[in-house]
């Protein structure tokens, strides 16, 4: 067997930097999980002391760790349903017979999403201005007074989803898009001929037959935005009031800027076994609906 | 009837949505055209009295930019590289190539991925602590030299190529390396223009890693530099507006120029599950 031993050679280089840098980090997380690990035992390792579930229990007395929770989830429950929202709509219309000049609006709705996060972030900081935003001049307009958005704690959140919305929409539109051209026309005609509306079909044929599109949609997003990051620490650091601090970003500040190892580790896993239960549910969620 | 009353709709709908997607980036390059100031009035202009290149000039000079620029290609380019040679490699011969425990590893690979690739973090940053590489351009590339998703895109695109062009080559006395160089990757093209679009875009745009491994100021990559400028110079609204565009626009002109390549790895990654 020639082929087998060549094979190696071709698989190898990718696996052993995967298996040192990826999964041994994994394994490895959990275990310093157990541990006690900060500044000093960076310095000498002889500091490492076992500590069990320590930290996670510690971190369910830390009210910094719930309320990045609190956070988090708000900001995964208020933007996936209008991130998702958003992309359908956005299919929906580069999908309609009537649409002139797609590619060019397919382009410019997608744009967003491969601009650099901290670029376009900074921009937004500037449009949700108090003072010289053009947000806020935009409402104004409208005749609604000035939103201190990045700086009234009840506003940054919602500030923060709306950005997340404009940057990330066009990614899940691709795939609704992919999937819309994938129902058969004649299941239209057929509706069509029953003297269905445009909302009866929208109801009857496209929701049905795209169901498992959102479904897949839908655990791709929540999984993404559980990873919320990089926005907060541009736009708010965190604050005000620390509204904006994600699991996330509580994990980076207690491991690299404490550098409590140890219970960033905790952090961690507490955020993927999280992104895991909610992925468990929603699939068997979908067996359950029978799908 | 109805036509003439939606079609309008549907197209005025879609102008509004890309005015709202398209407005930021564009009022971002007129404002980084502005002088100090200009953009912090009321009512905000929309665009600059008298357009200068002032604000470049200052990004390059006082505040240093050329070297985060730098930095960003060189890793860009330098992880694209690398990653390629070992994902294709990989994914061909988990698609073409028989092995023990092939099927067994690669389900294990499809598994990991619902692992944020945040979890390996802390430990990572020790691993590579130990090696030496924290603060160094290897704390980029080293961990980033291959990745399940990128095996896995050149596996689903690899299965289609014919089993009997590749016996062929072998009675013809082919090396399998000779197969892979001479067969293999030519067919794979696209996979791989479509694979270093992904790689290079990703890697520009990272923030996090880069963000925890390189805390040497001169090692900075562009999002993090404006990351930290953004910080410092909260109310220079002019200057900010350069550097965004100097971070954003080189991503946006590649995805311009090979989008064809970059949407269908979008799609043939989301078929994941």
């Amino acid at each position: 067997m020639r082929v087998d031993r060549a094979a190696w050679w071709f698989v190898a280089p990718a696996l052993l930097v995967i298996a040192v840098f990826f999964f041994l980090p994994v394994v490895a997380a959990f275990l310093i999980s157990l541990t006690d690990f900060d500044i000093y035992a960076l310095a000498d390792l002889a500091n490492l002391r076992f500590v069990g579930l320590g930290n996670y229990l510690k971190l369910l007395q830390t009210p910094l760790f719930w309320q990045a929770l609190g956070n988090t989830l708000y900001f995964v429950g208020a933007g996936v349903p209008l991130s998702i929202a958003a992309s359908l709509g956005a299919a929906l219309l580069l999908h309609s017979r009537l649409t002139r000049f797609k590619p060019f609006f397919r382009t410019a709705l997608f744009a967003p999403v491969v601009t650099t996060l901290v670029a376009v972030a900074v921009i937004w900081r500037y449009l949700f201005n108090t003072r010289y935003g053009l947000l806020n001049y935009a409402l104004g307009g409208l005749g609604i007074d000035p939103i201190d958005w990045l700086g009234d704690p009840h506003w940054a959140m919602p500030a923060i989803i709306l950005f997340a919305v404009w940057k990330n929409f066009g990614y899940n539109m691709i795939i609704f898009l992919a999937g819309l051209q994938s129902i058969p026309d004649e299941l239209y005609e057929a509706a069509r001929i029953d003297g269905a509306s445009i909302w009866r079909q929208f109801a009857s044929v496209t929701l049905p037959m795209l169901s498992p599109v959102v479904m897949l949609v839908g655990i791709l997003t929540i999984a993404g935005y559980f990873q919320l990051f990089a926005e907060p620490y541009v736009m708010t650091q965190g604050g005000p009031l620390q509204s904006t601090v994600s699991v996330l970003y509580f994990m980076y500040e207690e491991g690299f800027k404490w550098w409590n190892l140890g219970s960033a580790s905790a952090v961690a896993f507490v955020l993927f076994l999280l992104i895991f239960a909610v992925t468990a549910l929603q699939l068997r969620g979908k067996r359950w609906i029978g799908g | 009837m109805r036509r003439r009353v939606q079609a309008p709709l549907v197209n005025g709908l879609l102008l509004a949505a890309a005015a709202l997607t398209l407005f930021p980036l564009l009022w971002m390059v007129s404002v980084s055209l502005m002088s100090p100031g200009e953009a912090s009035s009321y009512p905000p202009p929309l665009v600059p009295e008298r357009a200068t290149l002032g604000n470049y000039r200052e990004l390059f000079g006082r505040a240093g930019v050329g070297r985060y620029l730098v930095n960003s290609v060189f890793l860009a380019a330098a992880v694209t590289a690398v990653s390629l040679v070992f994902n294709v490699a990989a994914g061909y011969a988990f698609a073409k190539l028989r092995f023990a425990g092939r099927d067994r590893i690669f389900k294990l690979l499809l598994g990991a991925l619902v692992i944020p690739g945040q979890v390996a973090m802390v430990p990572l940053f020790l691993l590579l602590k130990e090696m030496g590489l924290v603060n160094s351009y290897g704390g980029v590339i080293v961990p980033a030299m291959a990745g399940i998703f990128g095996i896995f895109l050149v596996r689903q695109y690899a299965l289609s190529i014919p089993d009997e062009l590749l016996e062929a080559a072998r009675i013809d006395g082919a090396s399998e390396f000779r197969i892979f160089g001479a067969i293999v990757v030519p067919a794979l093209k696209p996979i791989i223009v479509t694979l270093a679009v992904f790689t290079l875009l990703g890697t520009w745009n990272d923030f996090m890693w880069p963000l925890i491994v390189l805390t040497d100021k001169d090692l900075y990559t562009l999002p993090v530099a404006l990351a930290s400028l953004s910080r410092e110079h909260v109310q220079d609204n002019e200057l900010m507006m350069a550097g965004s565009v100097l971070t954003t626009l080189p991503v946006l002109l590649v995805f311009l120029a090979l989008q064809r390549y970059y949407m269908q790895g979008l799609l043939a990654g989301s078929v994941k599950g």
